[in-house]
């Protein structure tokens, strides 16, 4: 297997997300399937293969430092589950 | 009074046949009657509608309007929509209230088109049969035991069932394309970079292109012109000029030089075969030569594919942390609980293997291996498509293996993505492509998708708008649909 439990535990940590001990084996054997289909690109040769990022091979397009936007804060706080005043609530993170 | 397309319906409200409120009364009461039933829709948006309504009356009474004035559609739900309801099919954005519009809702709303609603989808657009939509899946106008496809499954069965006479859709690996060709209608992707993603949720930067659905390609043409152009708020938008998509419609398609992939043609099924081929004579029939093209690296799309557009999704989602909009877990007992939970309880089944798949694929020791390498496949694949190009005017190919399938006939993720193996390879290289109804089989719809070169968007209608001319298929509607 190319996916194991302990790599779907490690995998699960970096995206922020929990797998719980019914489910792992089971997201363990899907993400293998996956990994194994990916795999075919291993079938040919890439070297001096420039990577493609963007269909158009685009750049960052840089703009001037102006402002064009006015501040749309009172709305954007609404939205938070839990806000006050300027500031998003979140659980204490320093005691 | 009976309806054929946009600009029939034009004419009818701009020489005061109809009004804009009775136009749009006749499609509420459609949706009312079966938008239930098909689970097409998400939310209906009657208060932005009757806002519409009068400015585009009065633009119509001012002799202002164009074409597109007072003509109702709806959005796919992942369209920002100004203080409604936006959820991408998602319990993460249940409650999530859009405080902008997104650019080609602007573009729309700017000539006086009128929002009916916003469409059912598969989650964050993940997805080929609708069954990923944390809003349950959306049930085929032609079968209701079928799925109408994904992702934009939603917005395809909304046009087949007649409930509108156009939606929006976006398309990543195919979310415009399979789903018209799964329910029997017309749907456009614009080239990379045409269609801003602006206000689009997203989900892979660099595929997901905004585009159309309707009955014919006329009509996508219409809306799509309006739909595109540049927008200084999307830093991937192409610095290209506005076009007229319709202006060539009416040109005649002799020796316009039409490739075919023996390959794709040699692995279809039998009954799905034979009406691509059926409807490839009759391109050739209208004057097109015919030339046999290879992409010797298209093969591998599916697995590049699948390792790009994951990896993608699994930077863009990160974003969702339940604190500044989206779900947030009940008492969090600290801050990576709340993290962890929102996401967790947040996301889907598909989604969260996406995210997975993408974060394995960036993590140490794999990004060489897996991204890298993909990315070096997809400019293989955008190569053998100049190649090919430099042959022919546009390519005709199958959209989807096969037809409409039945509800939970594709448990594991892998051969729900090999449904994307005919759509992919265009998407990896930024190709504007389209599915037009071309028959039946099984007594369901068949697809056949046209890619064009980079830009190309009105070859491609040109050449579907004469095939529409000479065949019925667009105008064929399923059982209890006739409007």
């Amino acid at each position: 297997m190319l996916i194991n439990r302990k790599e779907v535990e490690q995998i699960a940590v970096l995206a922020n997300l929990s797998v719980s001990e019914a489910d792992i084996d089971a997201i363990a054997n899907s993400l293998d399937s996956v990994v194994e289909m990916i795999n075919h690109i291993n079938e040919v040769n890439t070297d001096n293969i420039k990577p493609m990022a963007n269909p158009m091979d685009a750049v960052q397009r840089l703009r001037a430092d102006v402002v064009t936007e006015t501040s749309n804060k009172d709305k954007l706080l609404s939205m938070a589950n839990h806000a006050d005043e300027d500031y998003y609530l979140v659980p204490t993170v320093v005691e | 009074m009976k309806f054929k397309g946009i600009k029939q319906i034009s004419q009818a409200l701009h020489s005061k046949d109809i009004s804009v409120q009775e136009l749009h009364d006749i499609y509420a009461n459609r949706q009312k009657q079966s938008a239930k039933q098909l689970n097409c829709l998400i939310n209906r948006t009657p208060q932005l509608a009757q806002q519409q309504i009068v400015a585009a009356q009065a633009l119509i009474d001012s002799h202002q309007g164009s074409i597109l004035t007072g003509i109702p559609l709806v959005h796919k739900d992942l369209f920002c929509t100004k203080d409604i309801n936006t959820t991408c099919g998602s319990r993460m954005l249940e409650n999530f209230v859009a405080p902008y519009d997104a650019t080609i809702v602007d573009n729309l709303n700017a000539v006086g088109m009128v929002t009916l609603a916003k469409a059912n989808m598969d989650e964050f657009a993940m997805g080929s049969s609708n069954e990923n939509s944390y809003f349950g899946a959306v049930k085929n106008p032609w079968d209701l035991s079928r799925v109408s496809g994904g992702s934009s499954g939603g917005s395809a069965a909304v046009v087949a069932a007649g409930l509108a006479p156009i939606a929006t859709g976006s398309d990543t690996g195919g979310s415009i394309r399979q789903p018209a060709a799964l329910c029997g209608i017309t749907g456009i992707k614009p080239s990379y970079g045409r269609a801003s993603r602006y206000g689009m949720v997203a989900f892979a930067s660099s595929l997901d292109q905004a585009g159309v659905l309707a009955r014919s390609a006329e009509d996508c043409a219409y809306v799509l012109s309006q739909m595109c152009g540049y927008d200084a708020k999307d830093s991937t938008s192409a610095q290209v000029d506005k076009e007229d998509f319709s202006q060539n419609l009416q040109q005649s398609i002799k020796r316009m030089k039409v490739g075919i992939i023996r390959e794709w043609m040699d692995g279809l099924s039998a009954g799905i075969k034979a009406v691509t081929e059926q409807a490839i004579q009759k391109l050739q029939d209208l004057g097109a030569e015919l030339v046999e093209v290879e992409l010797p690296t298209a093969h591998l799309a599916v697995s590049a594919y699948y390792v790009i557009a994951p990896a993608e999704c699994s930077s863009n989602l990160s974003r969702f942390d339940g604190i500044r909009y989206g779900h947030q877990c009940q008492n969090p007992k600290d801050l990576n609980d709340l993290y962890v939970r929102s996401r967790t309880e947040g996301f889907g089944e598909e989604v969260k293997r996406r995210i997975m798949v993408g974060t394995w694929a960036l993590s140490t020791g794999f990004y060489d291996a897996y991204y890298l390498k993909a990315q070096k496949i997809r400019r293989l694949i955008a190569e053998d498509f100049n190649q090919a190009f430099a042959q022919v005017d546009i390519i005709a190919a199958p959209v989807s293996p096969e037809v409409a399938f039945k509800f939970n006939a594709k448990k594991d993720p892998v051969s729900m993505y090999q449904e994307d193996i005919y759509t992919v390879p265009s998407s990896l290289a930024g190709l504007p492509c389209m599915s037009i109804p071309i028959g039946m089989v099984d007594n369901l719809p068949v697809g056949l998708q046209l890619i064009g070169h980079n830009l190309q968007e009105s070859v491609l209608l040109n050449i579907a708008h004469q095939y529409q001319q000479d065949t019925n298929w667009h105008s064929q509607v399923a059982e209890g649909y006739h409007e």
